[in-house]
């Protein structure tokens, strides 16, 4: 479904530094339906494998292909057919302030011309399997932590993507929340779609017994089917 | 059908998007009311401008008057002559009866001046041509063609000479005028180009985090657009409203008290002949500027 192959980062810094190597050779792959966890320390290239796969930025050699097709082929307006096929968590939730919880997750549905009963339904069965009916609208500065991050998800997953890629989700969590979203992540990945994780919580890896790829210096150093989290 | 769907979704997320951003709208239309108001006031002040100097060269003429033994035919010859002048606008015939006429009138009860022109009898004034050219600026060349030409003979006096300083005084007043409203135009645009400028970078504060989560959630360039150019509609149409809420009452309680001072010329009166053209250029600029600095905010962001 997705492979990385021999993929190098390189980023160039404009003080006249050492340039910084994100990623270095790190070639893996990822079938559908599968639950893969990213783990390493903070630093060690996790976000920019992400920002690579949604093609935020372009590597500086090697290929990612998503079902087949080289993903930095896509040509910029045709982006975000891609993104569409794919949905993303972020550890500081990204959600449009100004909108609700409803409306968040909702976006994306707009984006694609779905008629408003469409959207109705799809939200509504969405906020409940997240727990959030009794917050459709209220405005992410009135939610908490937990609660953001579960729109978040919510809205990756409204258009029903092929992936769900989750970056740090739990790094603002307290354990409770954090629990709470593994647990929710675990739920989808079980309803059929593929799930990346990235995060450097050991408790979290340890306890899903799922297949860990572990990173350090911008390299992959482990990659078990049941893995834990061991640096 | 779905672009339809669409339209109407990014109509509602552009005016849902206004609603909330309140102090960033806020102040945008504050700052676009300032460029509109002055872009106004330049209008009206050059419609004044205008019709000050109309009013003061409807003032301004010259007079040839001819000899006393010059036939009344010689005079209206030269006045058909210089009616065919491009320079002149009109020329007006006084005999010396009229002349004689207009005084008496005017002087009736100033029994010196009437006695005195008892003593000397007869008529002692003389038939004139009263003239008017289009432009402060071409009295000279009348005044040439007058001494220069086959009159020369017949006439008597031309009060250019005397009039001169005048006339090269309102010649001056008019350039000035014009050279203040061309600096007054050119600093004018000046500031709405800063302003825009300001206007984009805060645009572009604005909507960076927002563009990026829209990028990534798979909305088209189009559906990201969208929202801002109804945004940008919405501050432009708010911004005129908001000016002609300030400048229409004002110039409406200004105009009577400004009137005698601006020799006739009525702000308010002006501004309603001219509301059209007014209020069609307020929009334009308005929702120019503002539709502009958006679309260009989006645009940089557009590439993430």
């Amino acid at each position: 479904m997705i492979k990385f192959e021999n993929i190098t980062k390189i980023y160039e810094l404009r003080s006249g530094q050492n340039p910084v190597v994100a990623l270095q050779d790190v070639s893996f792959e990822v079938k559908e339906k599968e639950f893969v966890s990213i783990v390493g320390k903070s630093g060690v290239g996790k976000t920019t494998l992400f920002k690579l796969l949604l093609v935020q930025e372009r590597p500086t050699q090697g290929k990612i292909f998503f079902m087949n097709q080289d993903v930095h082929q896509i040509r910029a307006k045709d982006l975000f057919n891609l993104r569409r096929r794919i949905g993303v968590v972020f550890q500081n939730y990204e959600l449009f302030n100004k909108k609700t919880s409803y409306e968040n997750i909702a976006y994306p549905m707009e984006t694609i011309g779905a008629n408003k009963d469409q959207i109705k339904r799809d939200v509504n069965e969405i906020l409940q399997l997240v727990g959030l009916t009794d917050r459709a609208f209220n405005f992410p500065e009135e939610l908490s932590e937990g609660e953001k991050q579960r729109v978040a998800i919510a809205r990756a997953l409204i258009h029903r993507p092929d992936v769900i890629v989750a970056d740090e989700p739990t790094g603002n969590l307290d354990p409770a929340n954090t629990y709470g979203i593994i647990k929710l992540l675990y739920k989808i990945n079980e309803f059929g779609t593929t799930v990346i994780l990235s995060t450097h919580d050991k408790g979290v890896v340890n306890n899903l017994e799922k297949r860990v790829i572990t990173f350090e210096d911008g390299k992959i150093i482990r990659d078990e089917e049941r893995g834990k989290f061991i640096l | 059908m779905e672009i339809f769907n669409s339209i109407s979704k990014i109509i509602f997320q552009g005016y849902m998007g206004f609603r909330r951003q309140g102090s960033f709208n806020i102040a945008s239309i504050f700052i676009l009311s300032l460029v509109i108001f002055l872009f106004t006031f330049l209008f009206v002040f050059y419609g004044m401008a205008q019709s000050l100097s109309l009013n003061l060269q409807e003032r301004i003429d010259i007079s040839v008057y001819f000899d006393s033994d010059s036939s009344e035919k010689q005079v209206l010859e030269a006045k058909s002559e210089l009616s065919k002048f491009a320079e002149v606008k009109s020329v007006e015939y006084v005999s010396a009866e009229e002349a004689l006429n207009k005084f008496t009138e005017k002087y009736q009860n100033n029994s010196i001046i009437m006695s005195s022109l008892e003593e000397i009898g007869g008529n002692p004034l003389l038939a004139s041509l009263n003239i008017q050219a289009f432009e402060a600026g071409q009295y000279a060349s009348i005044s040439n063609f007058l001494i220069s030409g086959s009159f020369e003979d017949i006439i008597y006096k031309i009060n250019y000479s005397e009039k001169k300083p005048v006339i090269e005084r309102f010649f001056s007043l008019i350039s000035g005028v014009n050279k203040a409203g061309i600096i007054f135009g050119i600093v004018l645009i000046l500031v709405a180009i800063s302003i825009a400028f300001n206007q984009i970078r805060l645009a572009i504060r604005n909507s960076r985090k927002e563009i990026k989560i829209m990028r990534l959630v798979g909305a088209t360039n189009f559906m990201i657009r969208g929202p801002f150019f109804v945004q940008g509609v919405l501050i432009g149409i708010f911004a005129v409203l908001l000016t002609l809420l300030i400048f229409v009452p004002v110039s409406y309680f200004l105009s009577p008290r400004l009137e005698m001072a601006l020799s006739g010329f009525e702000i308010f009166g002006h501004f309603a002949d001219n509301f059209f053209f007014i209020f069609s250029s307020q929009i334009a600029i308005g929702v120019g500027i503002s539709t502009f600095s958006s679309l260009i905010a989006v645009h940089k962001y557009l590439k993430i």
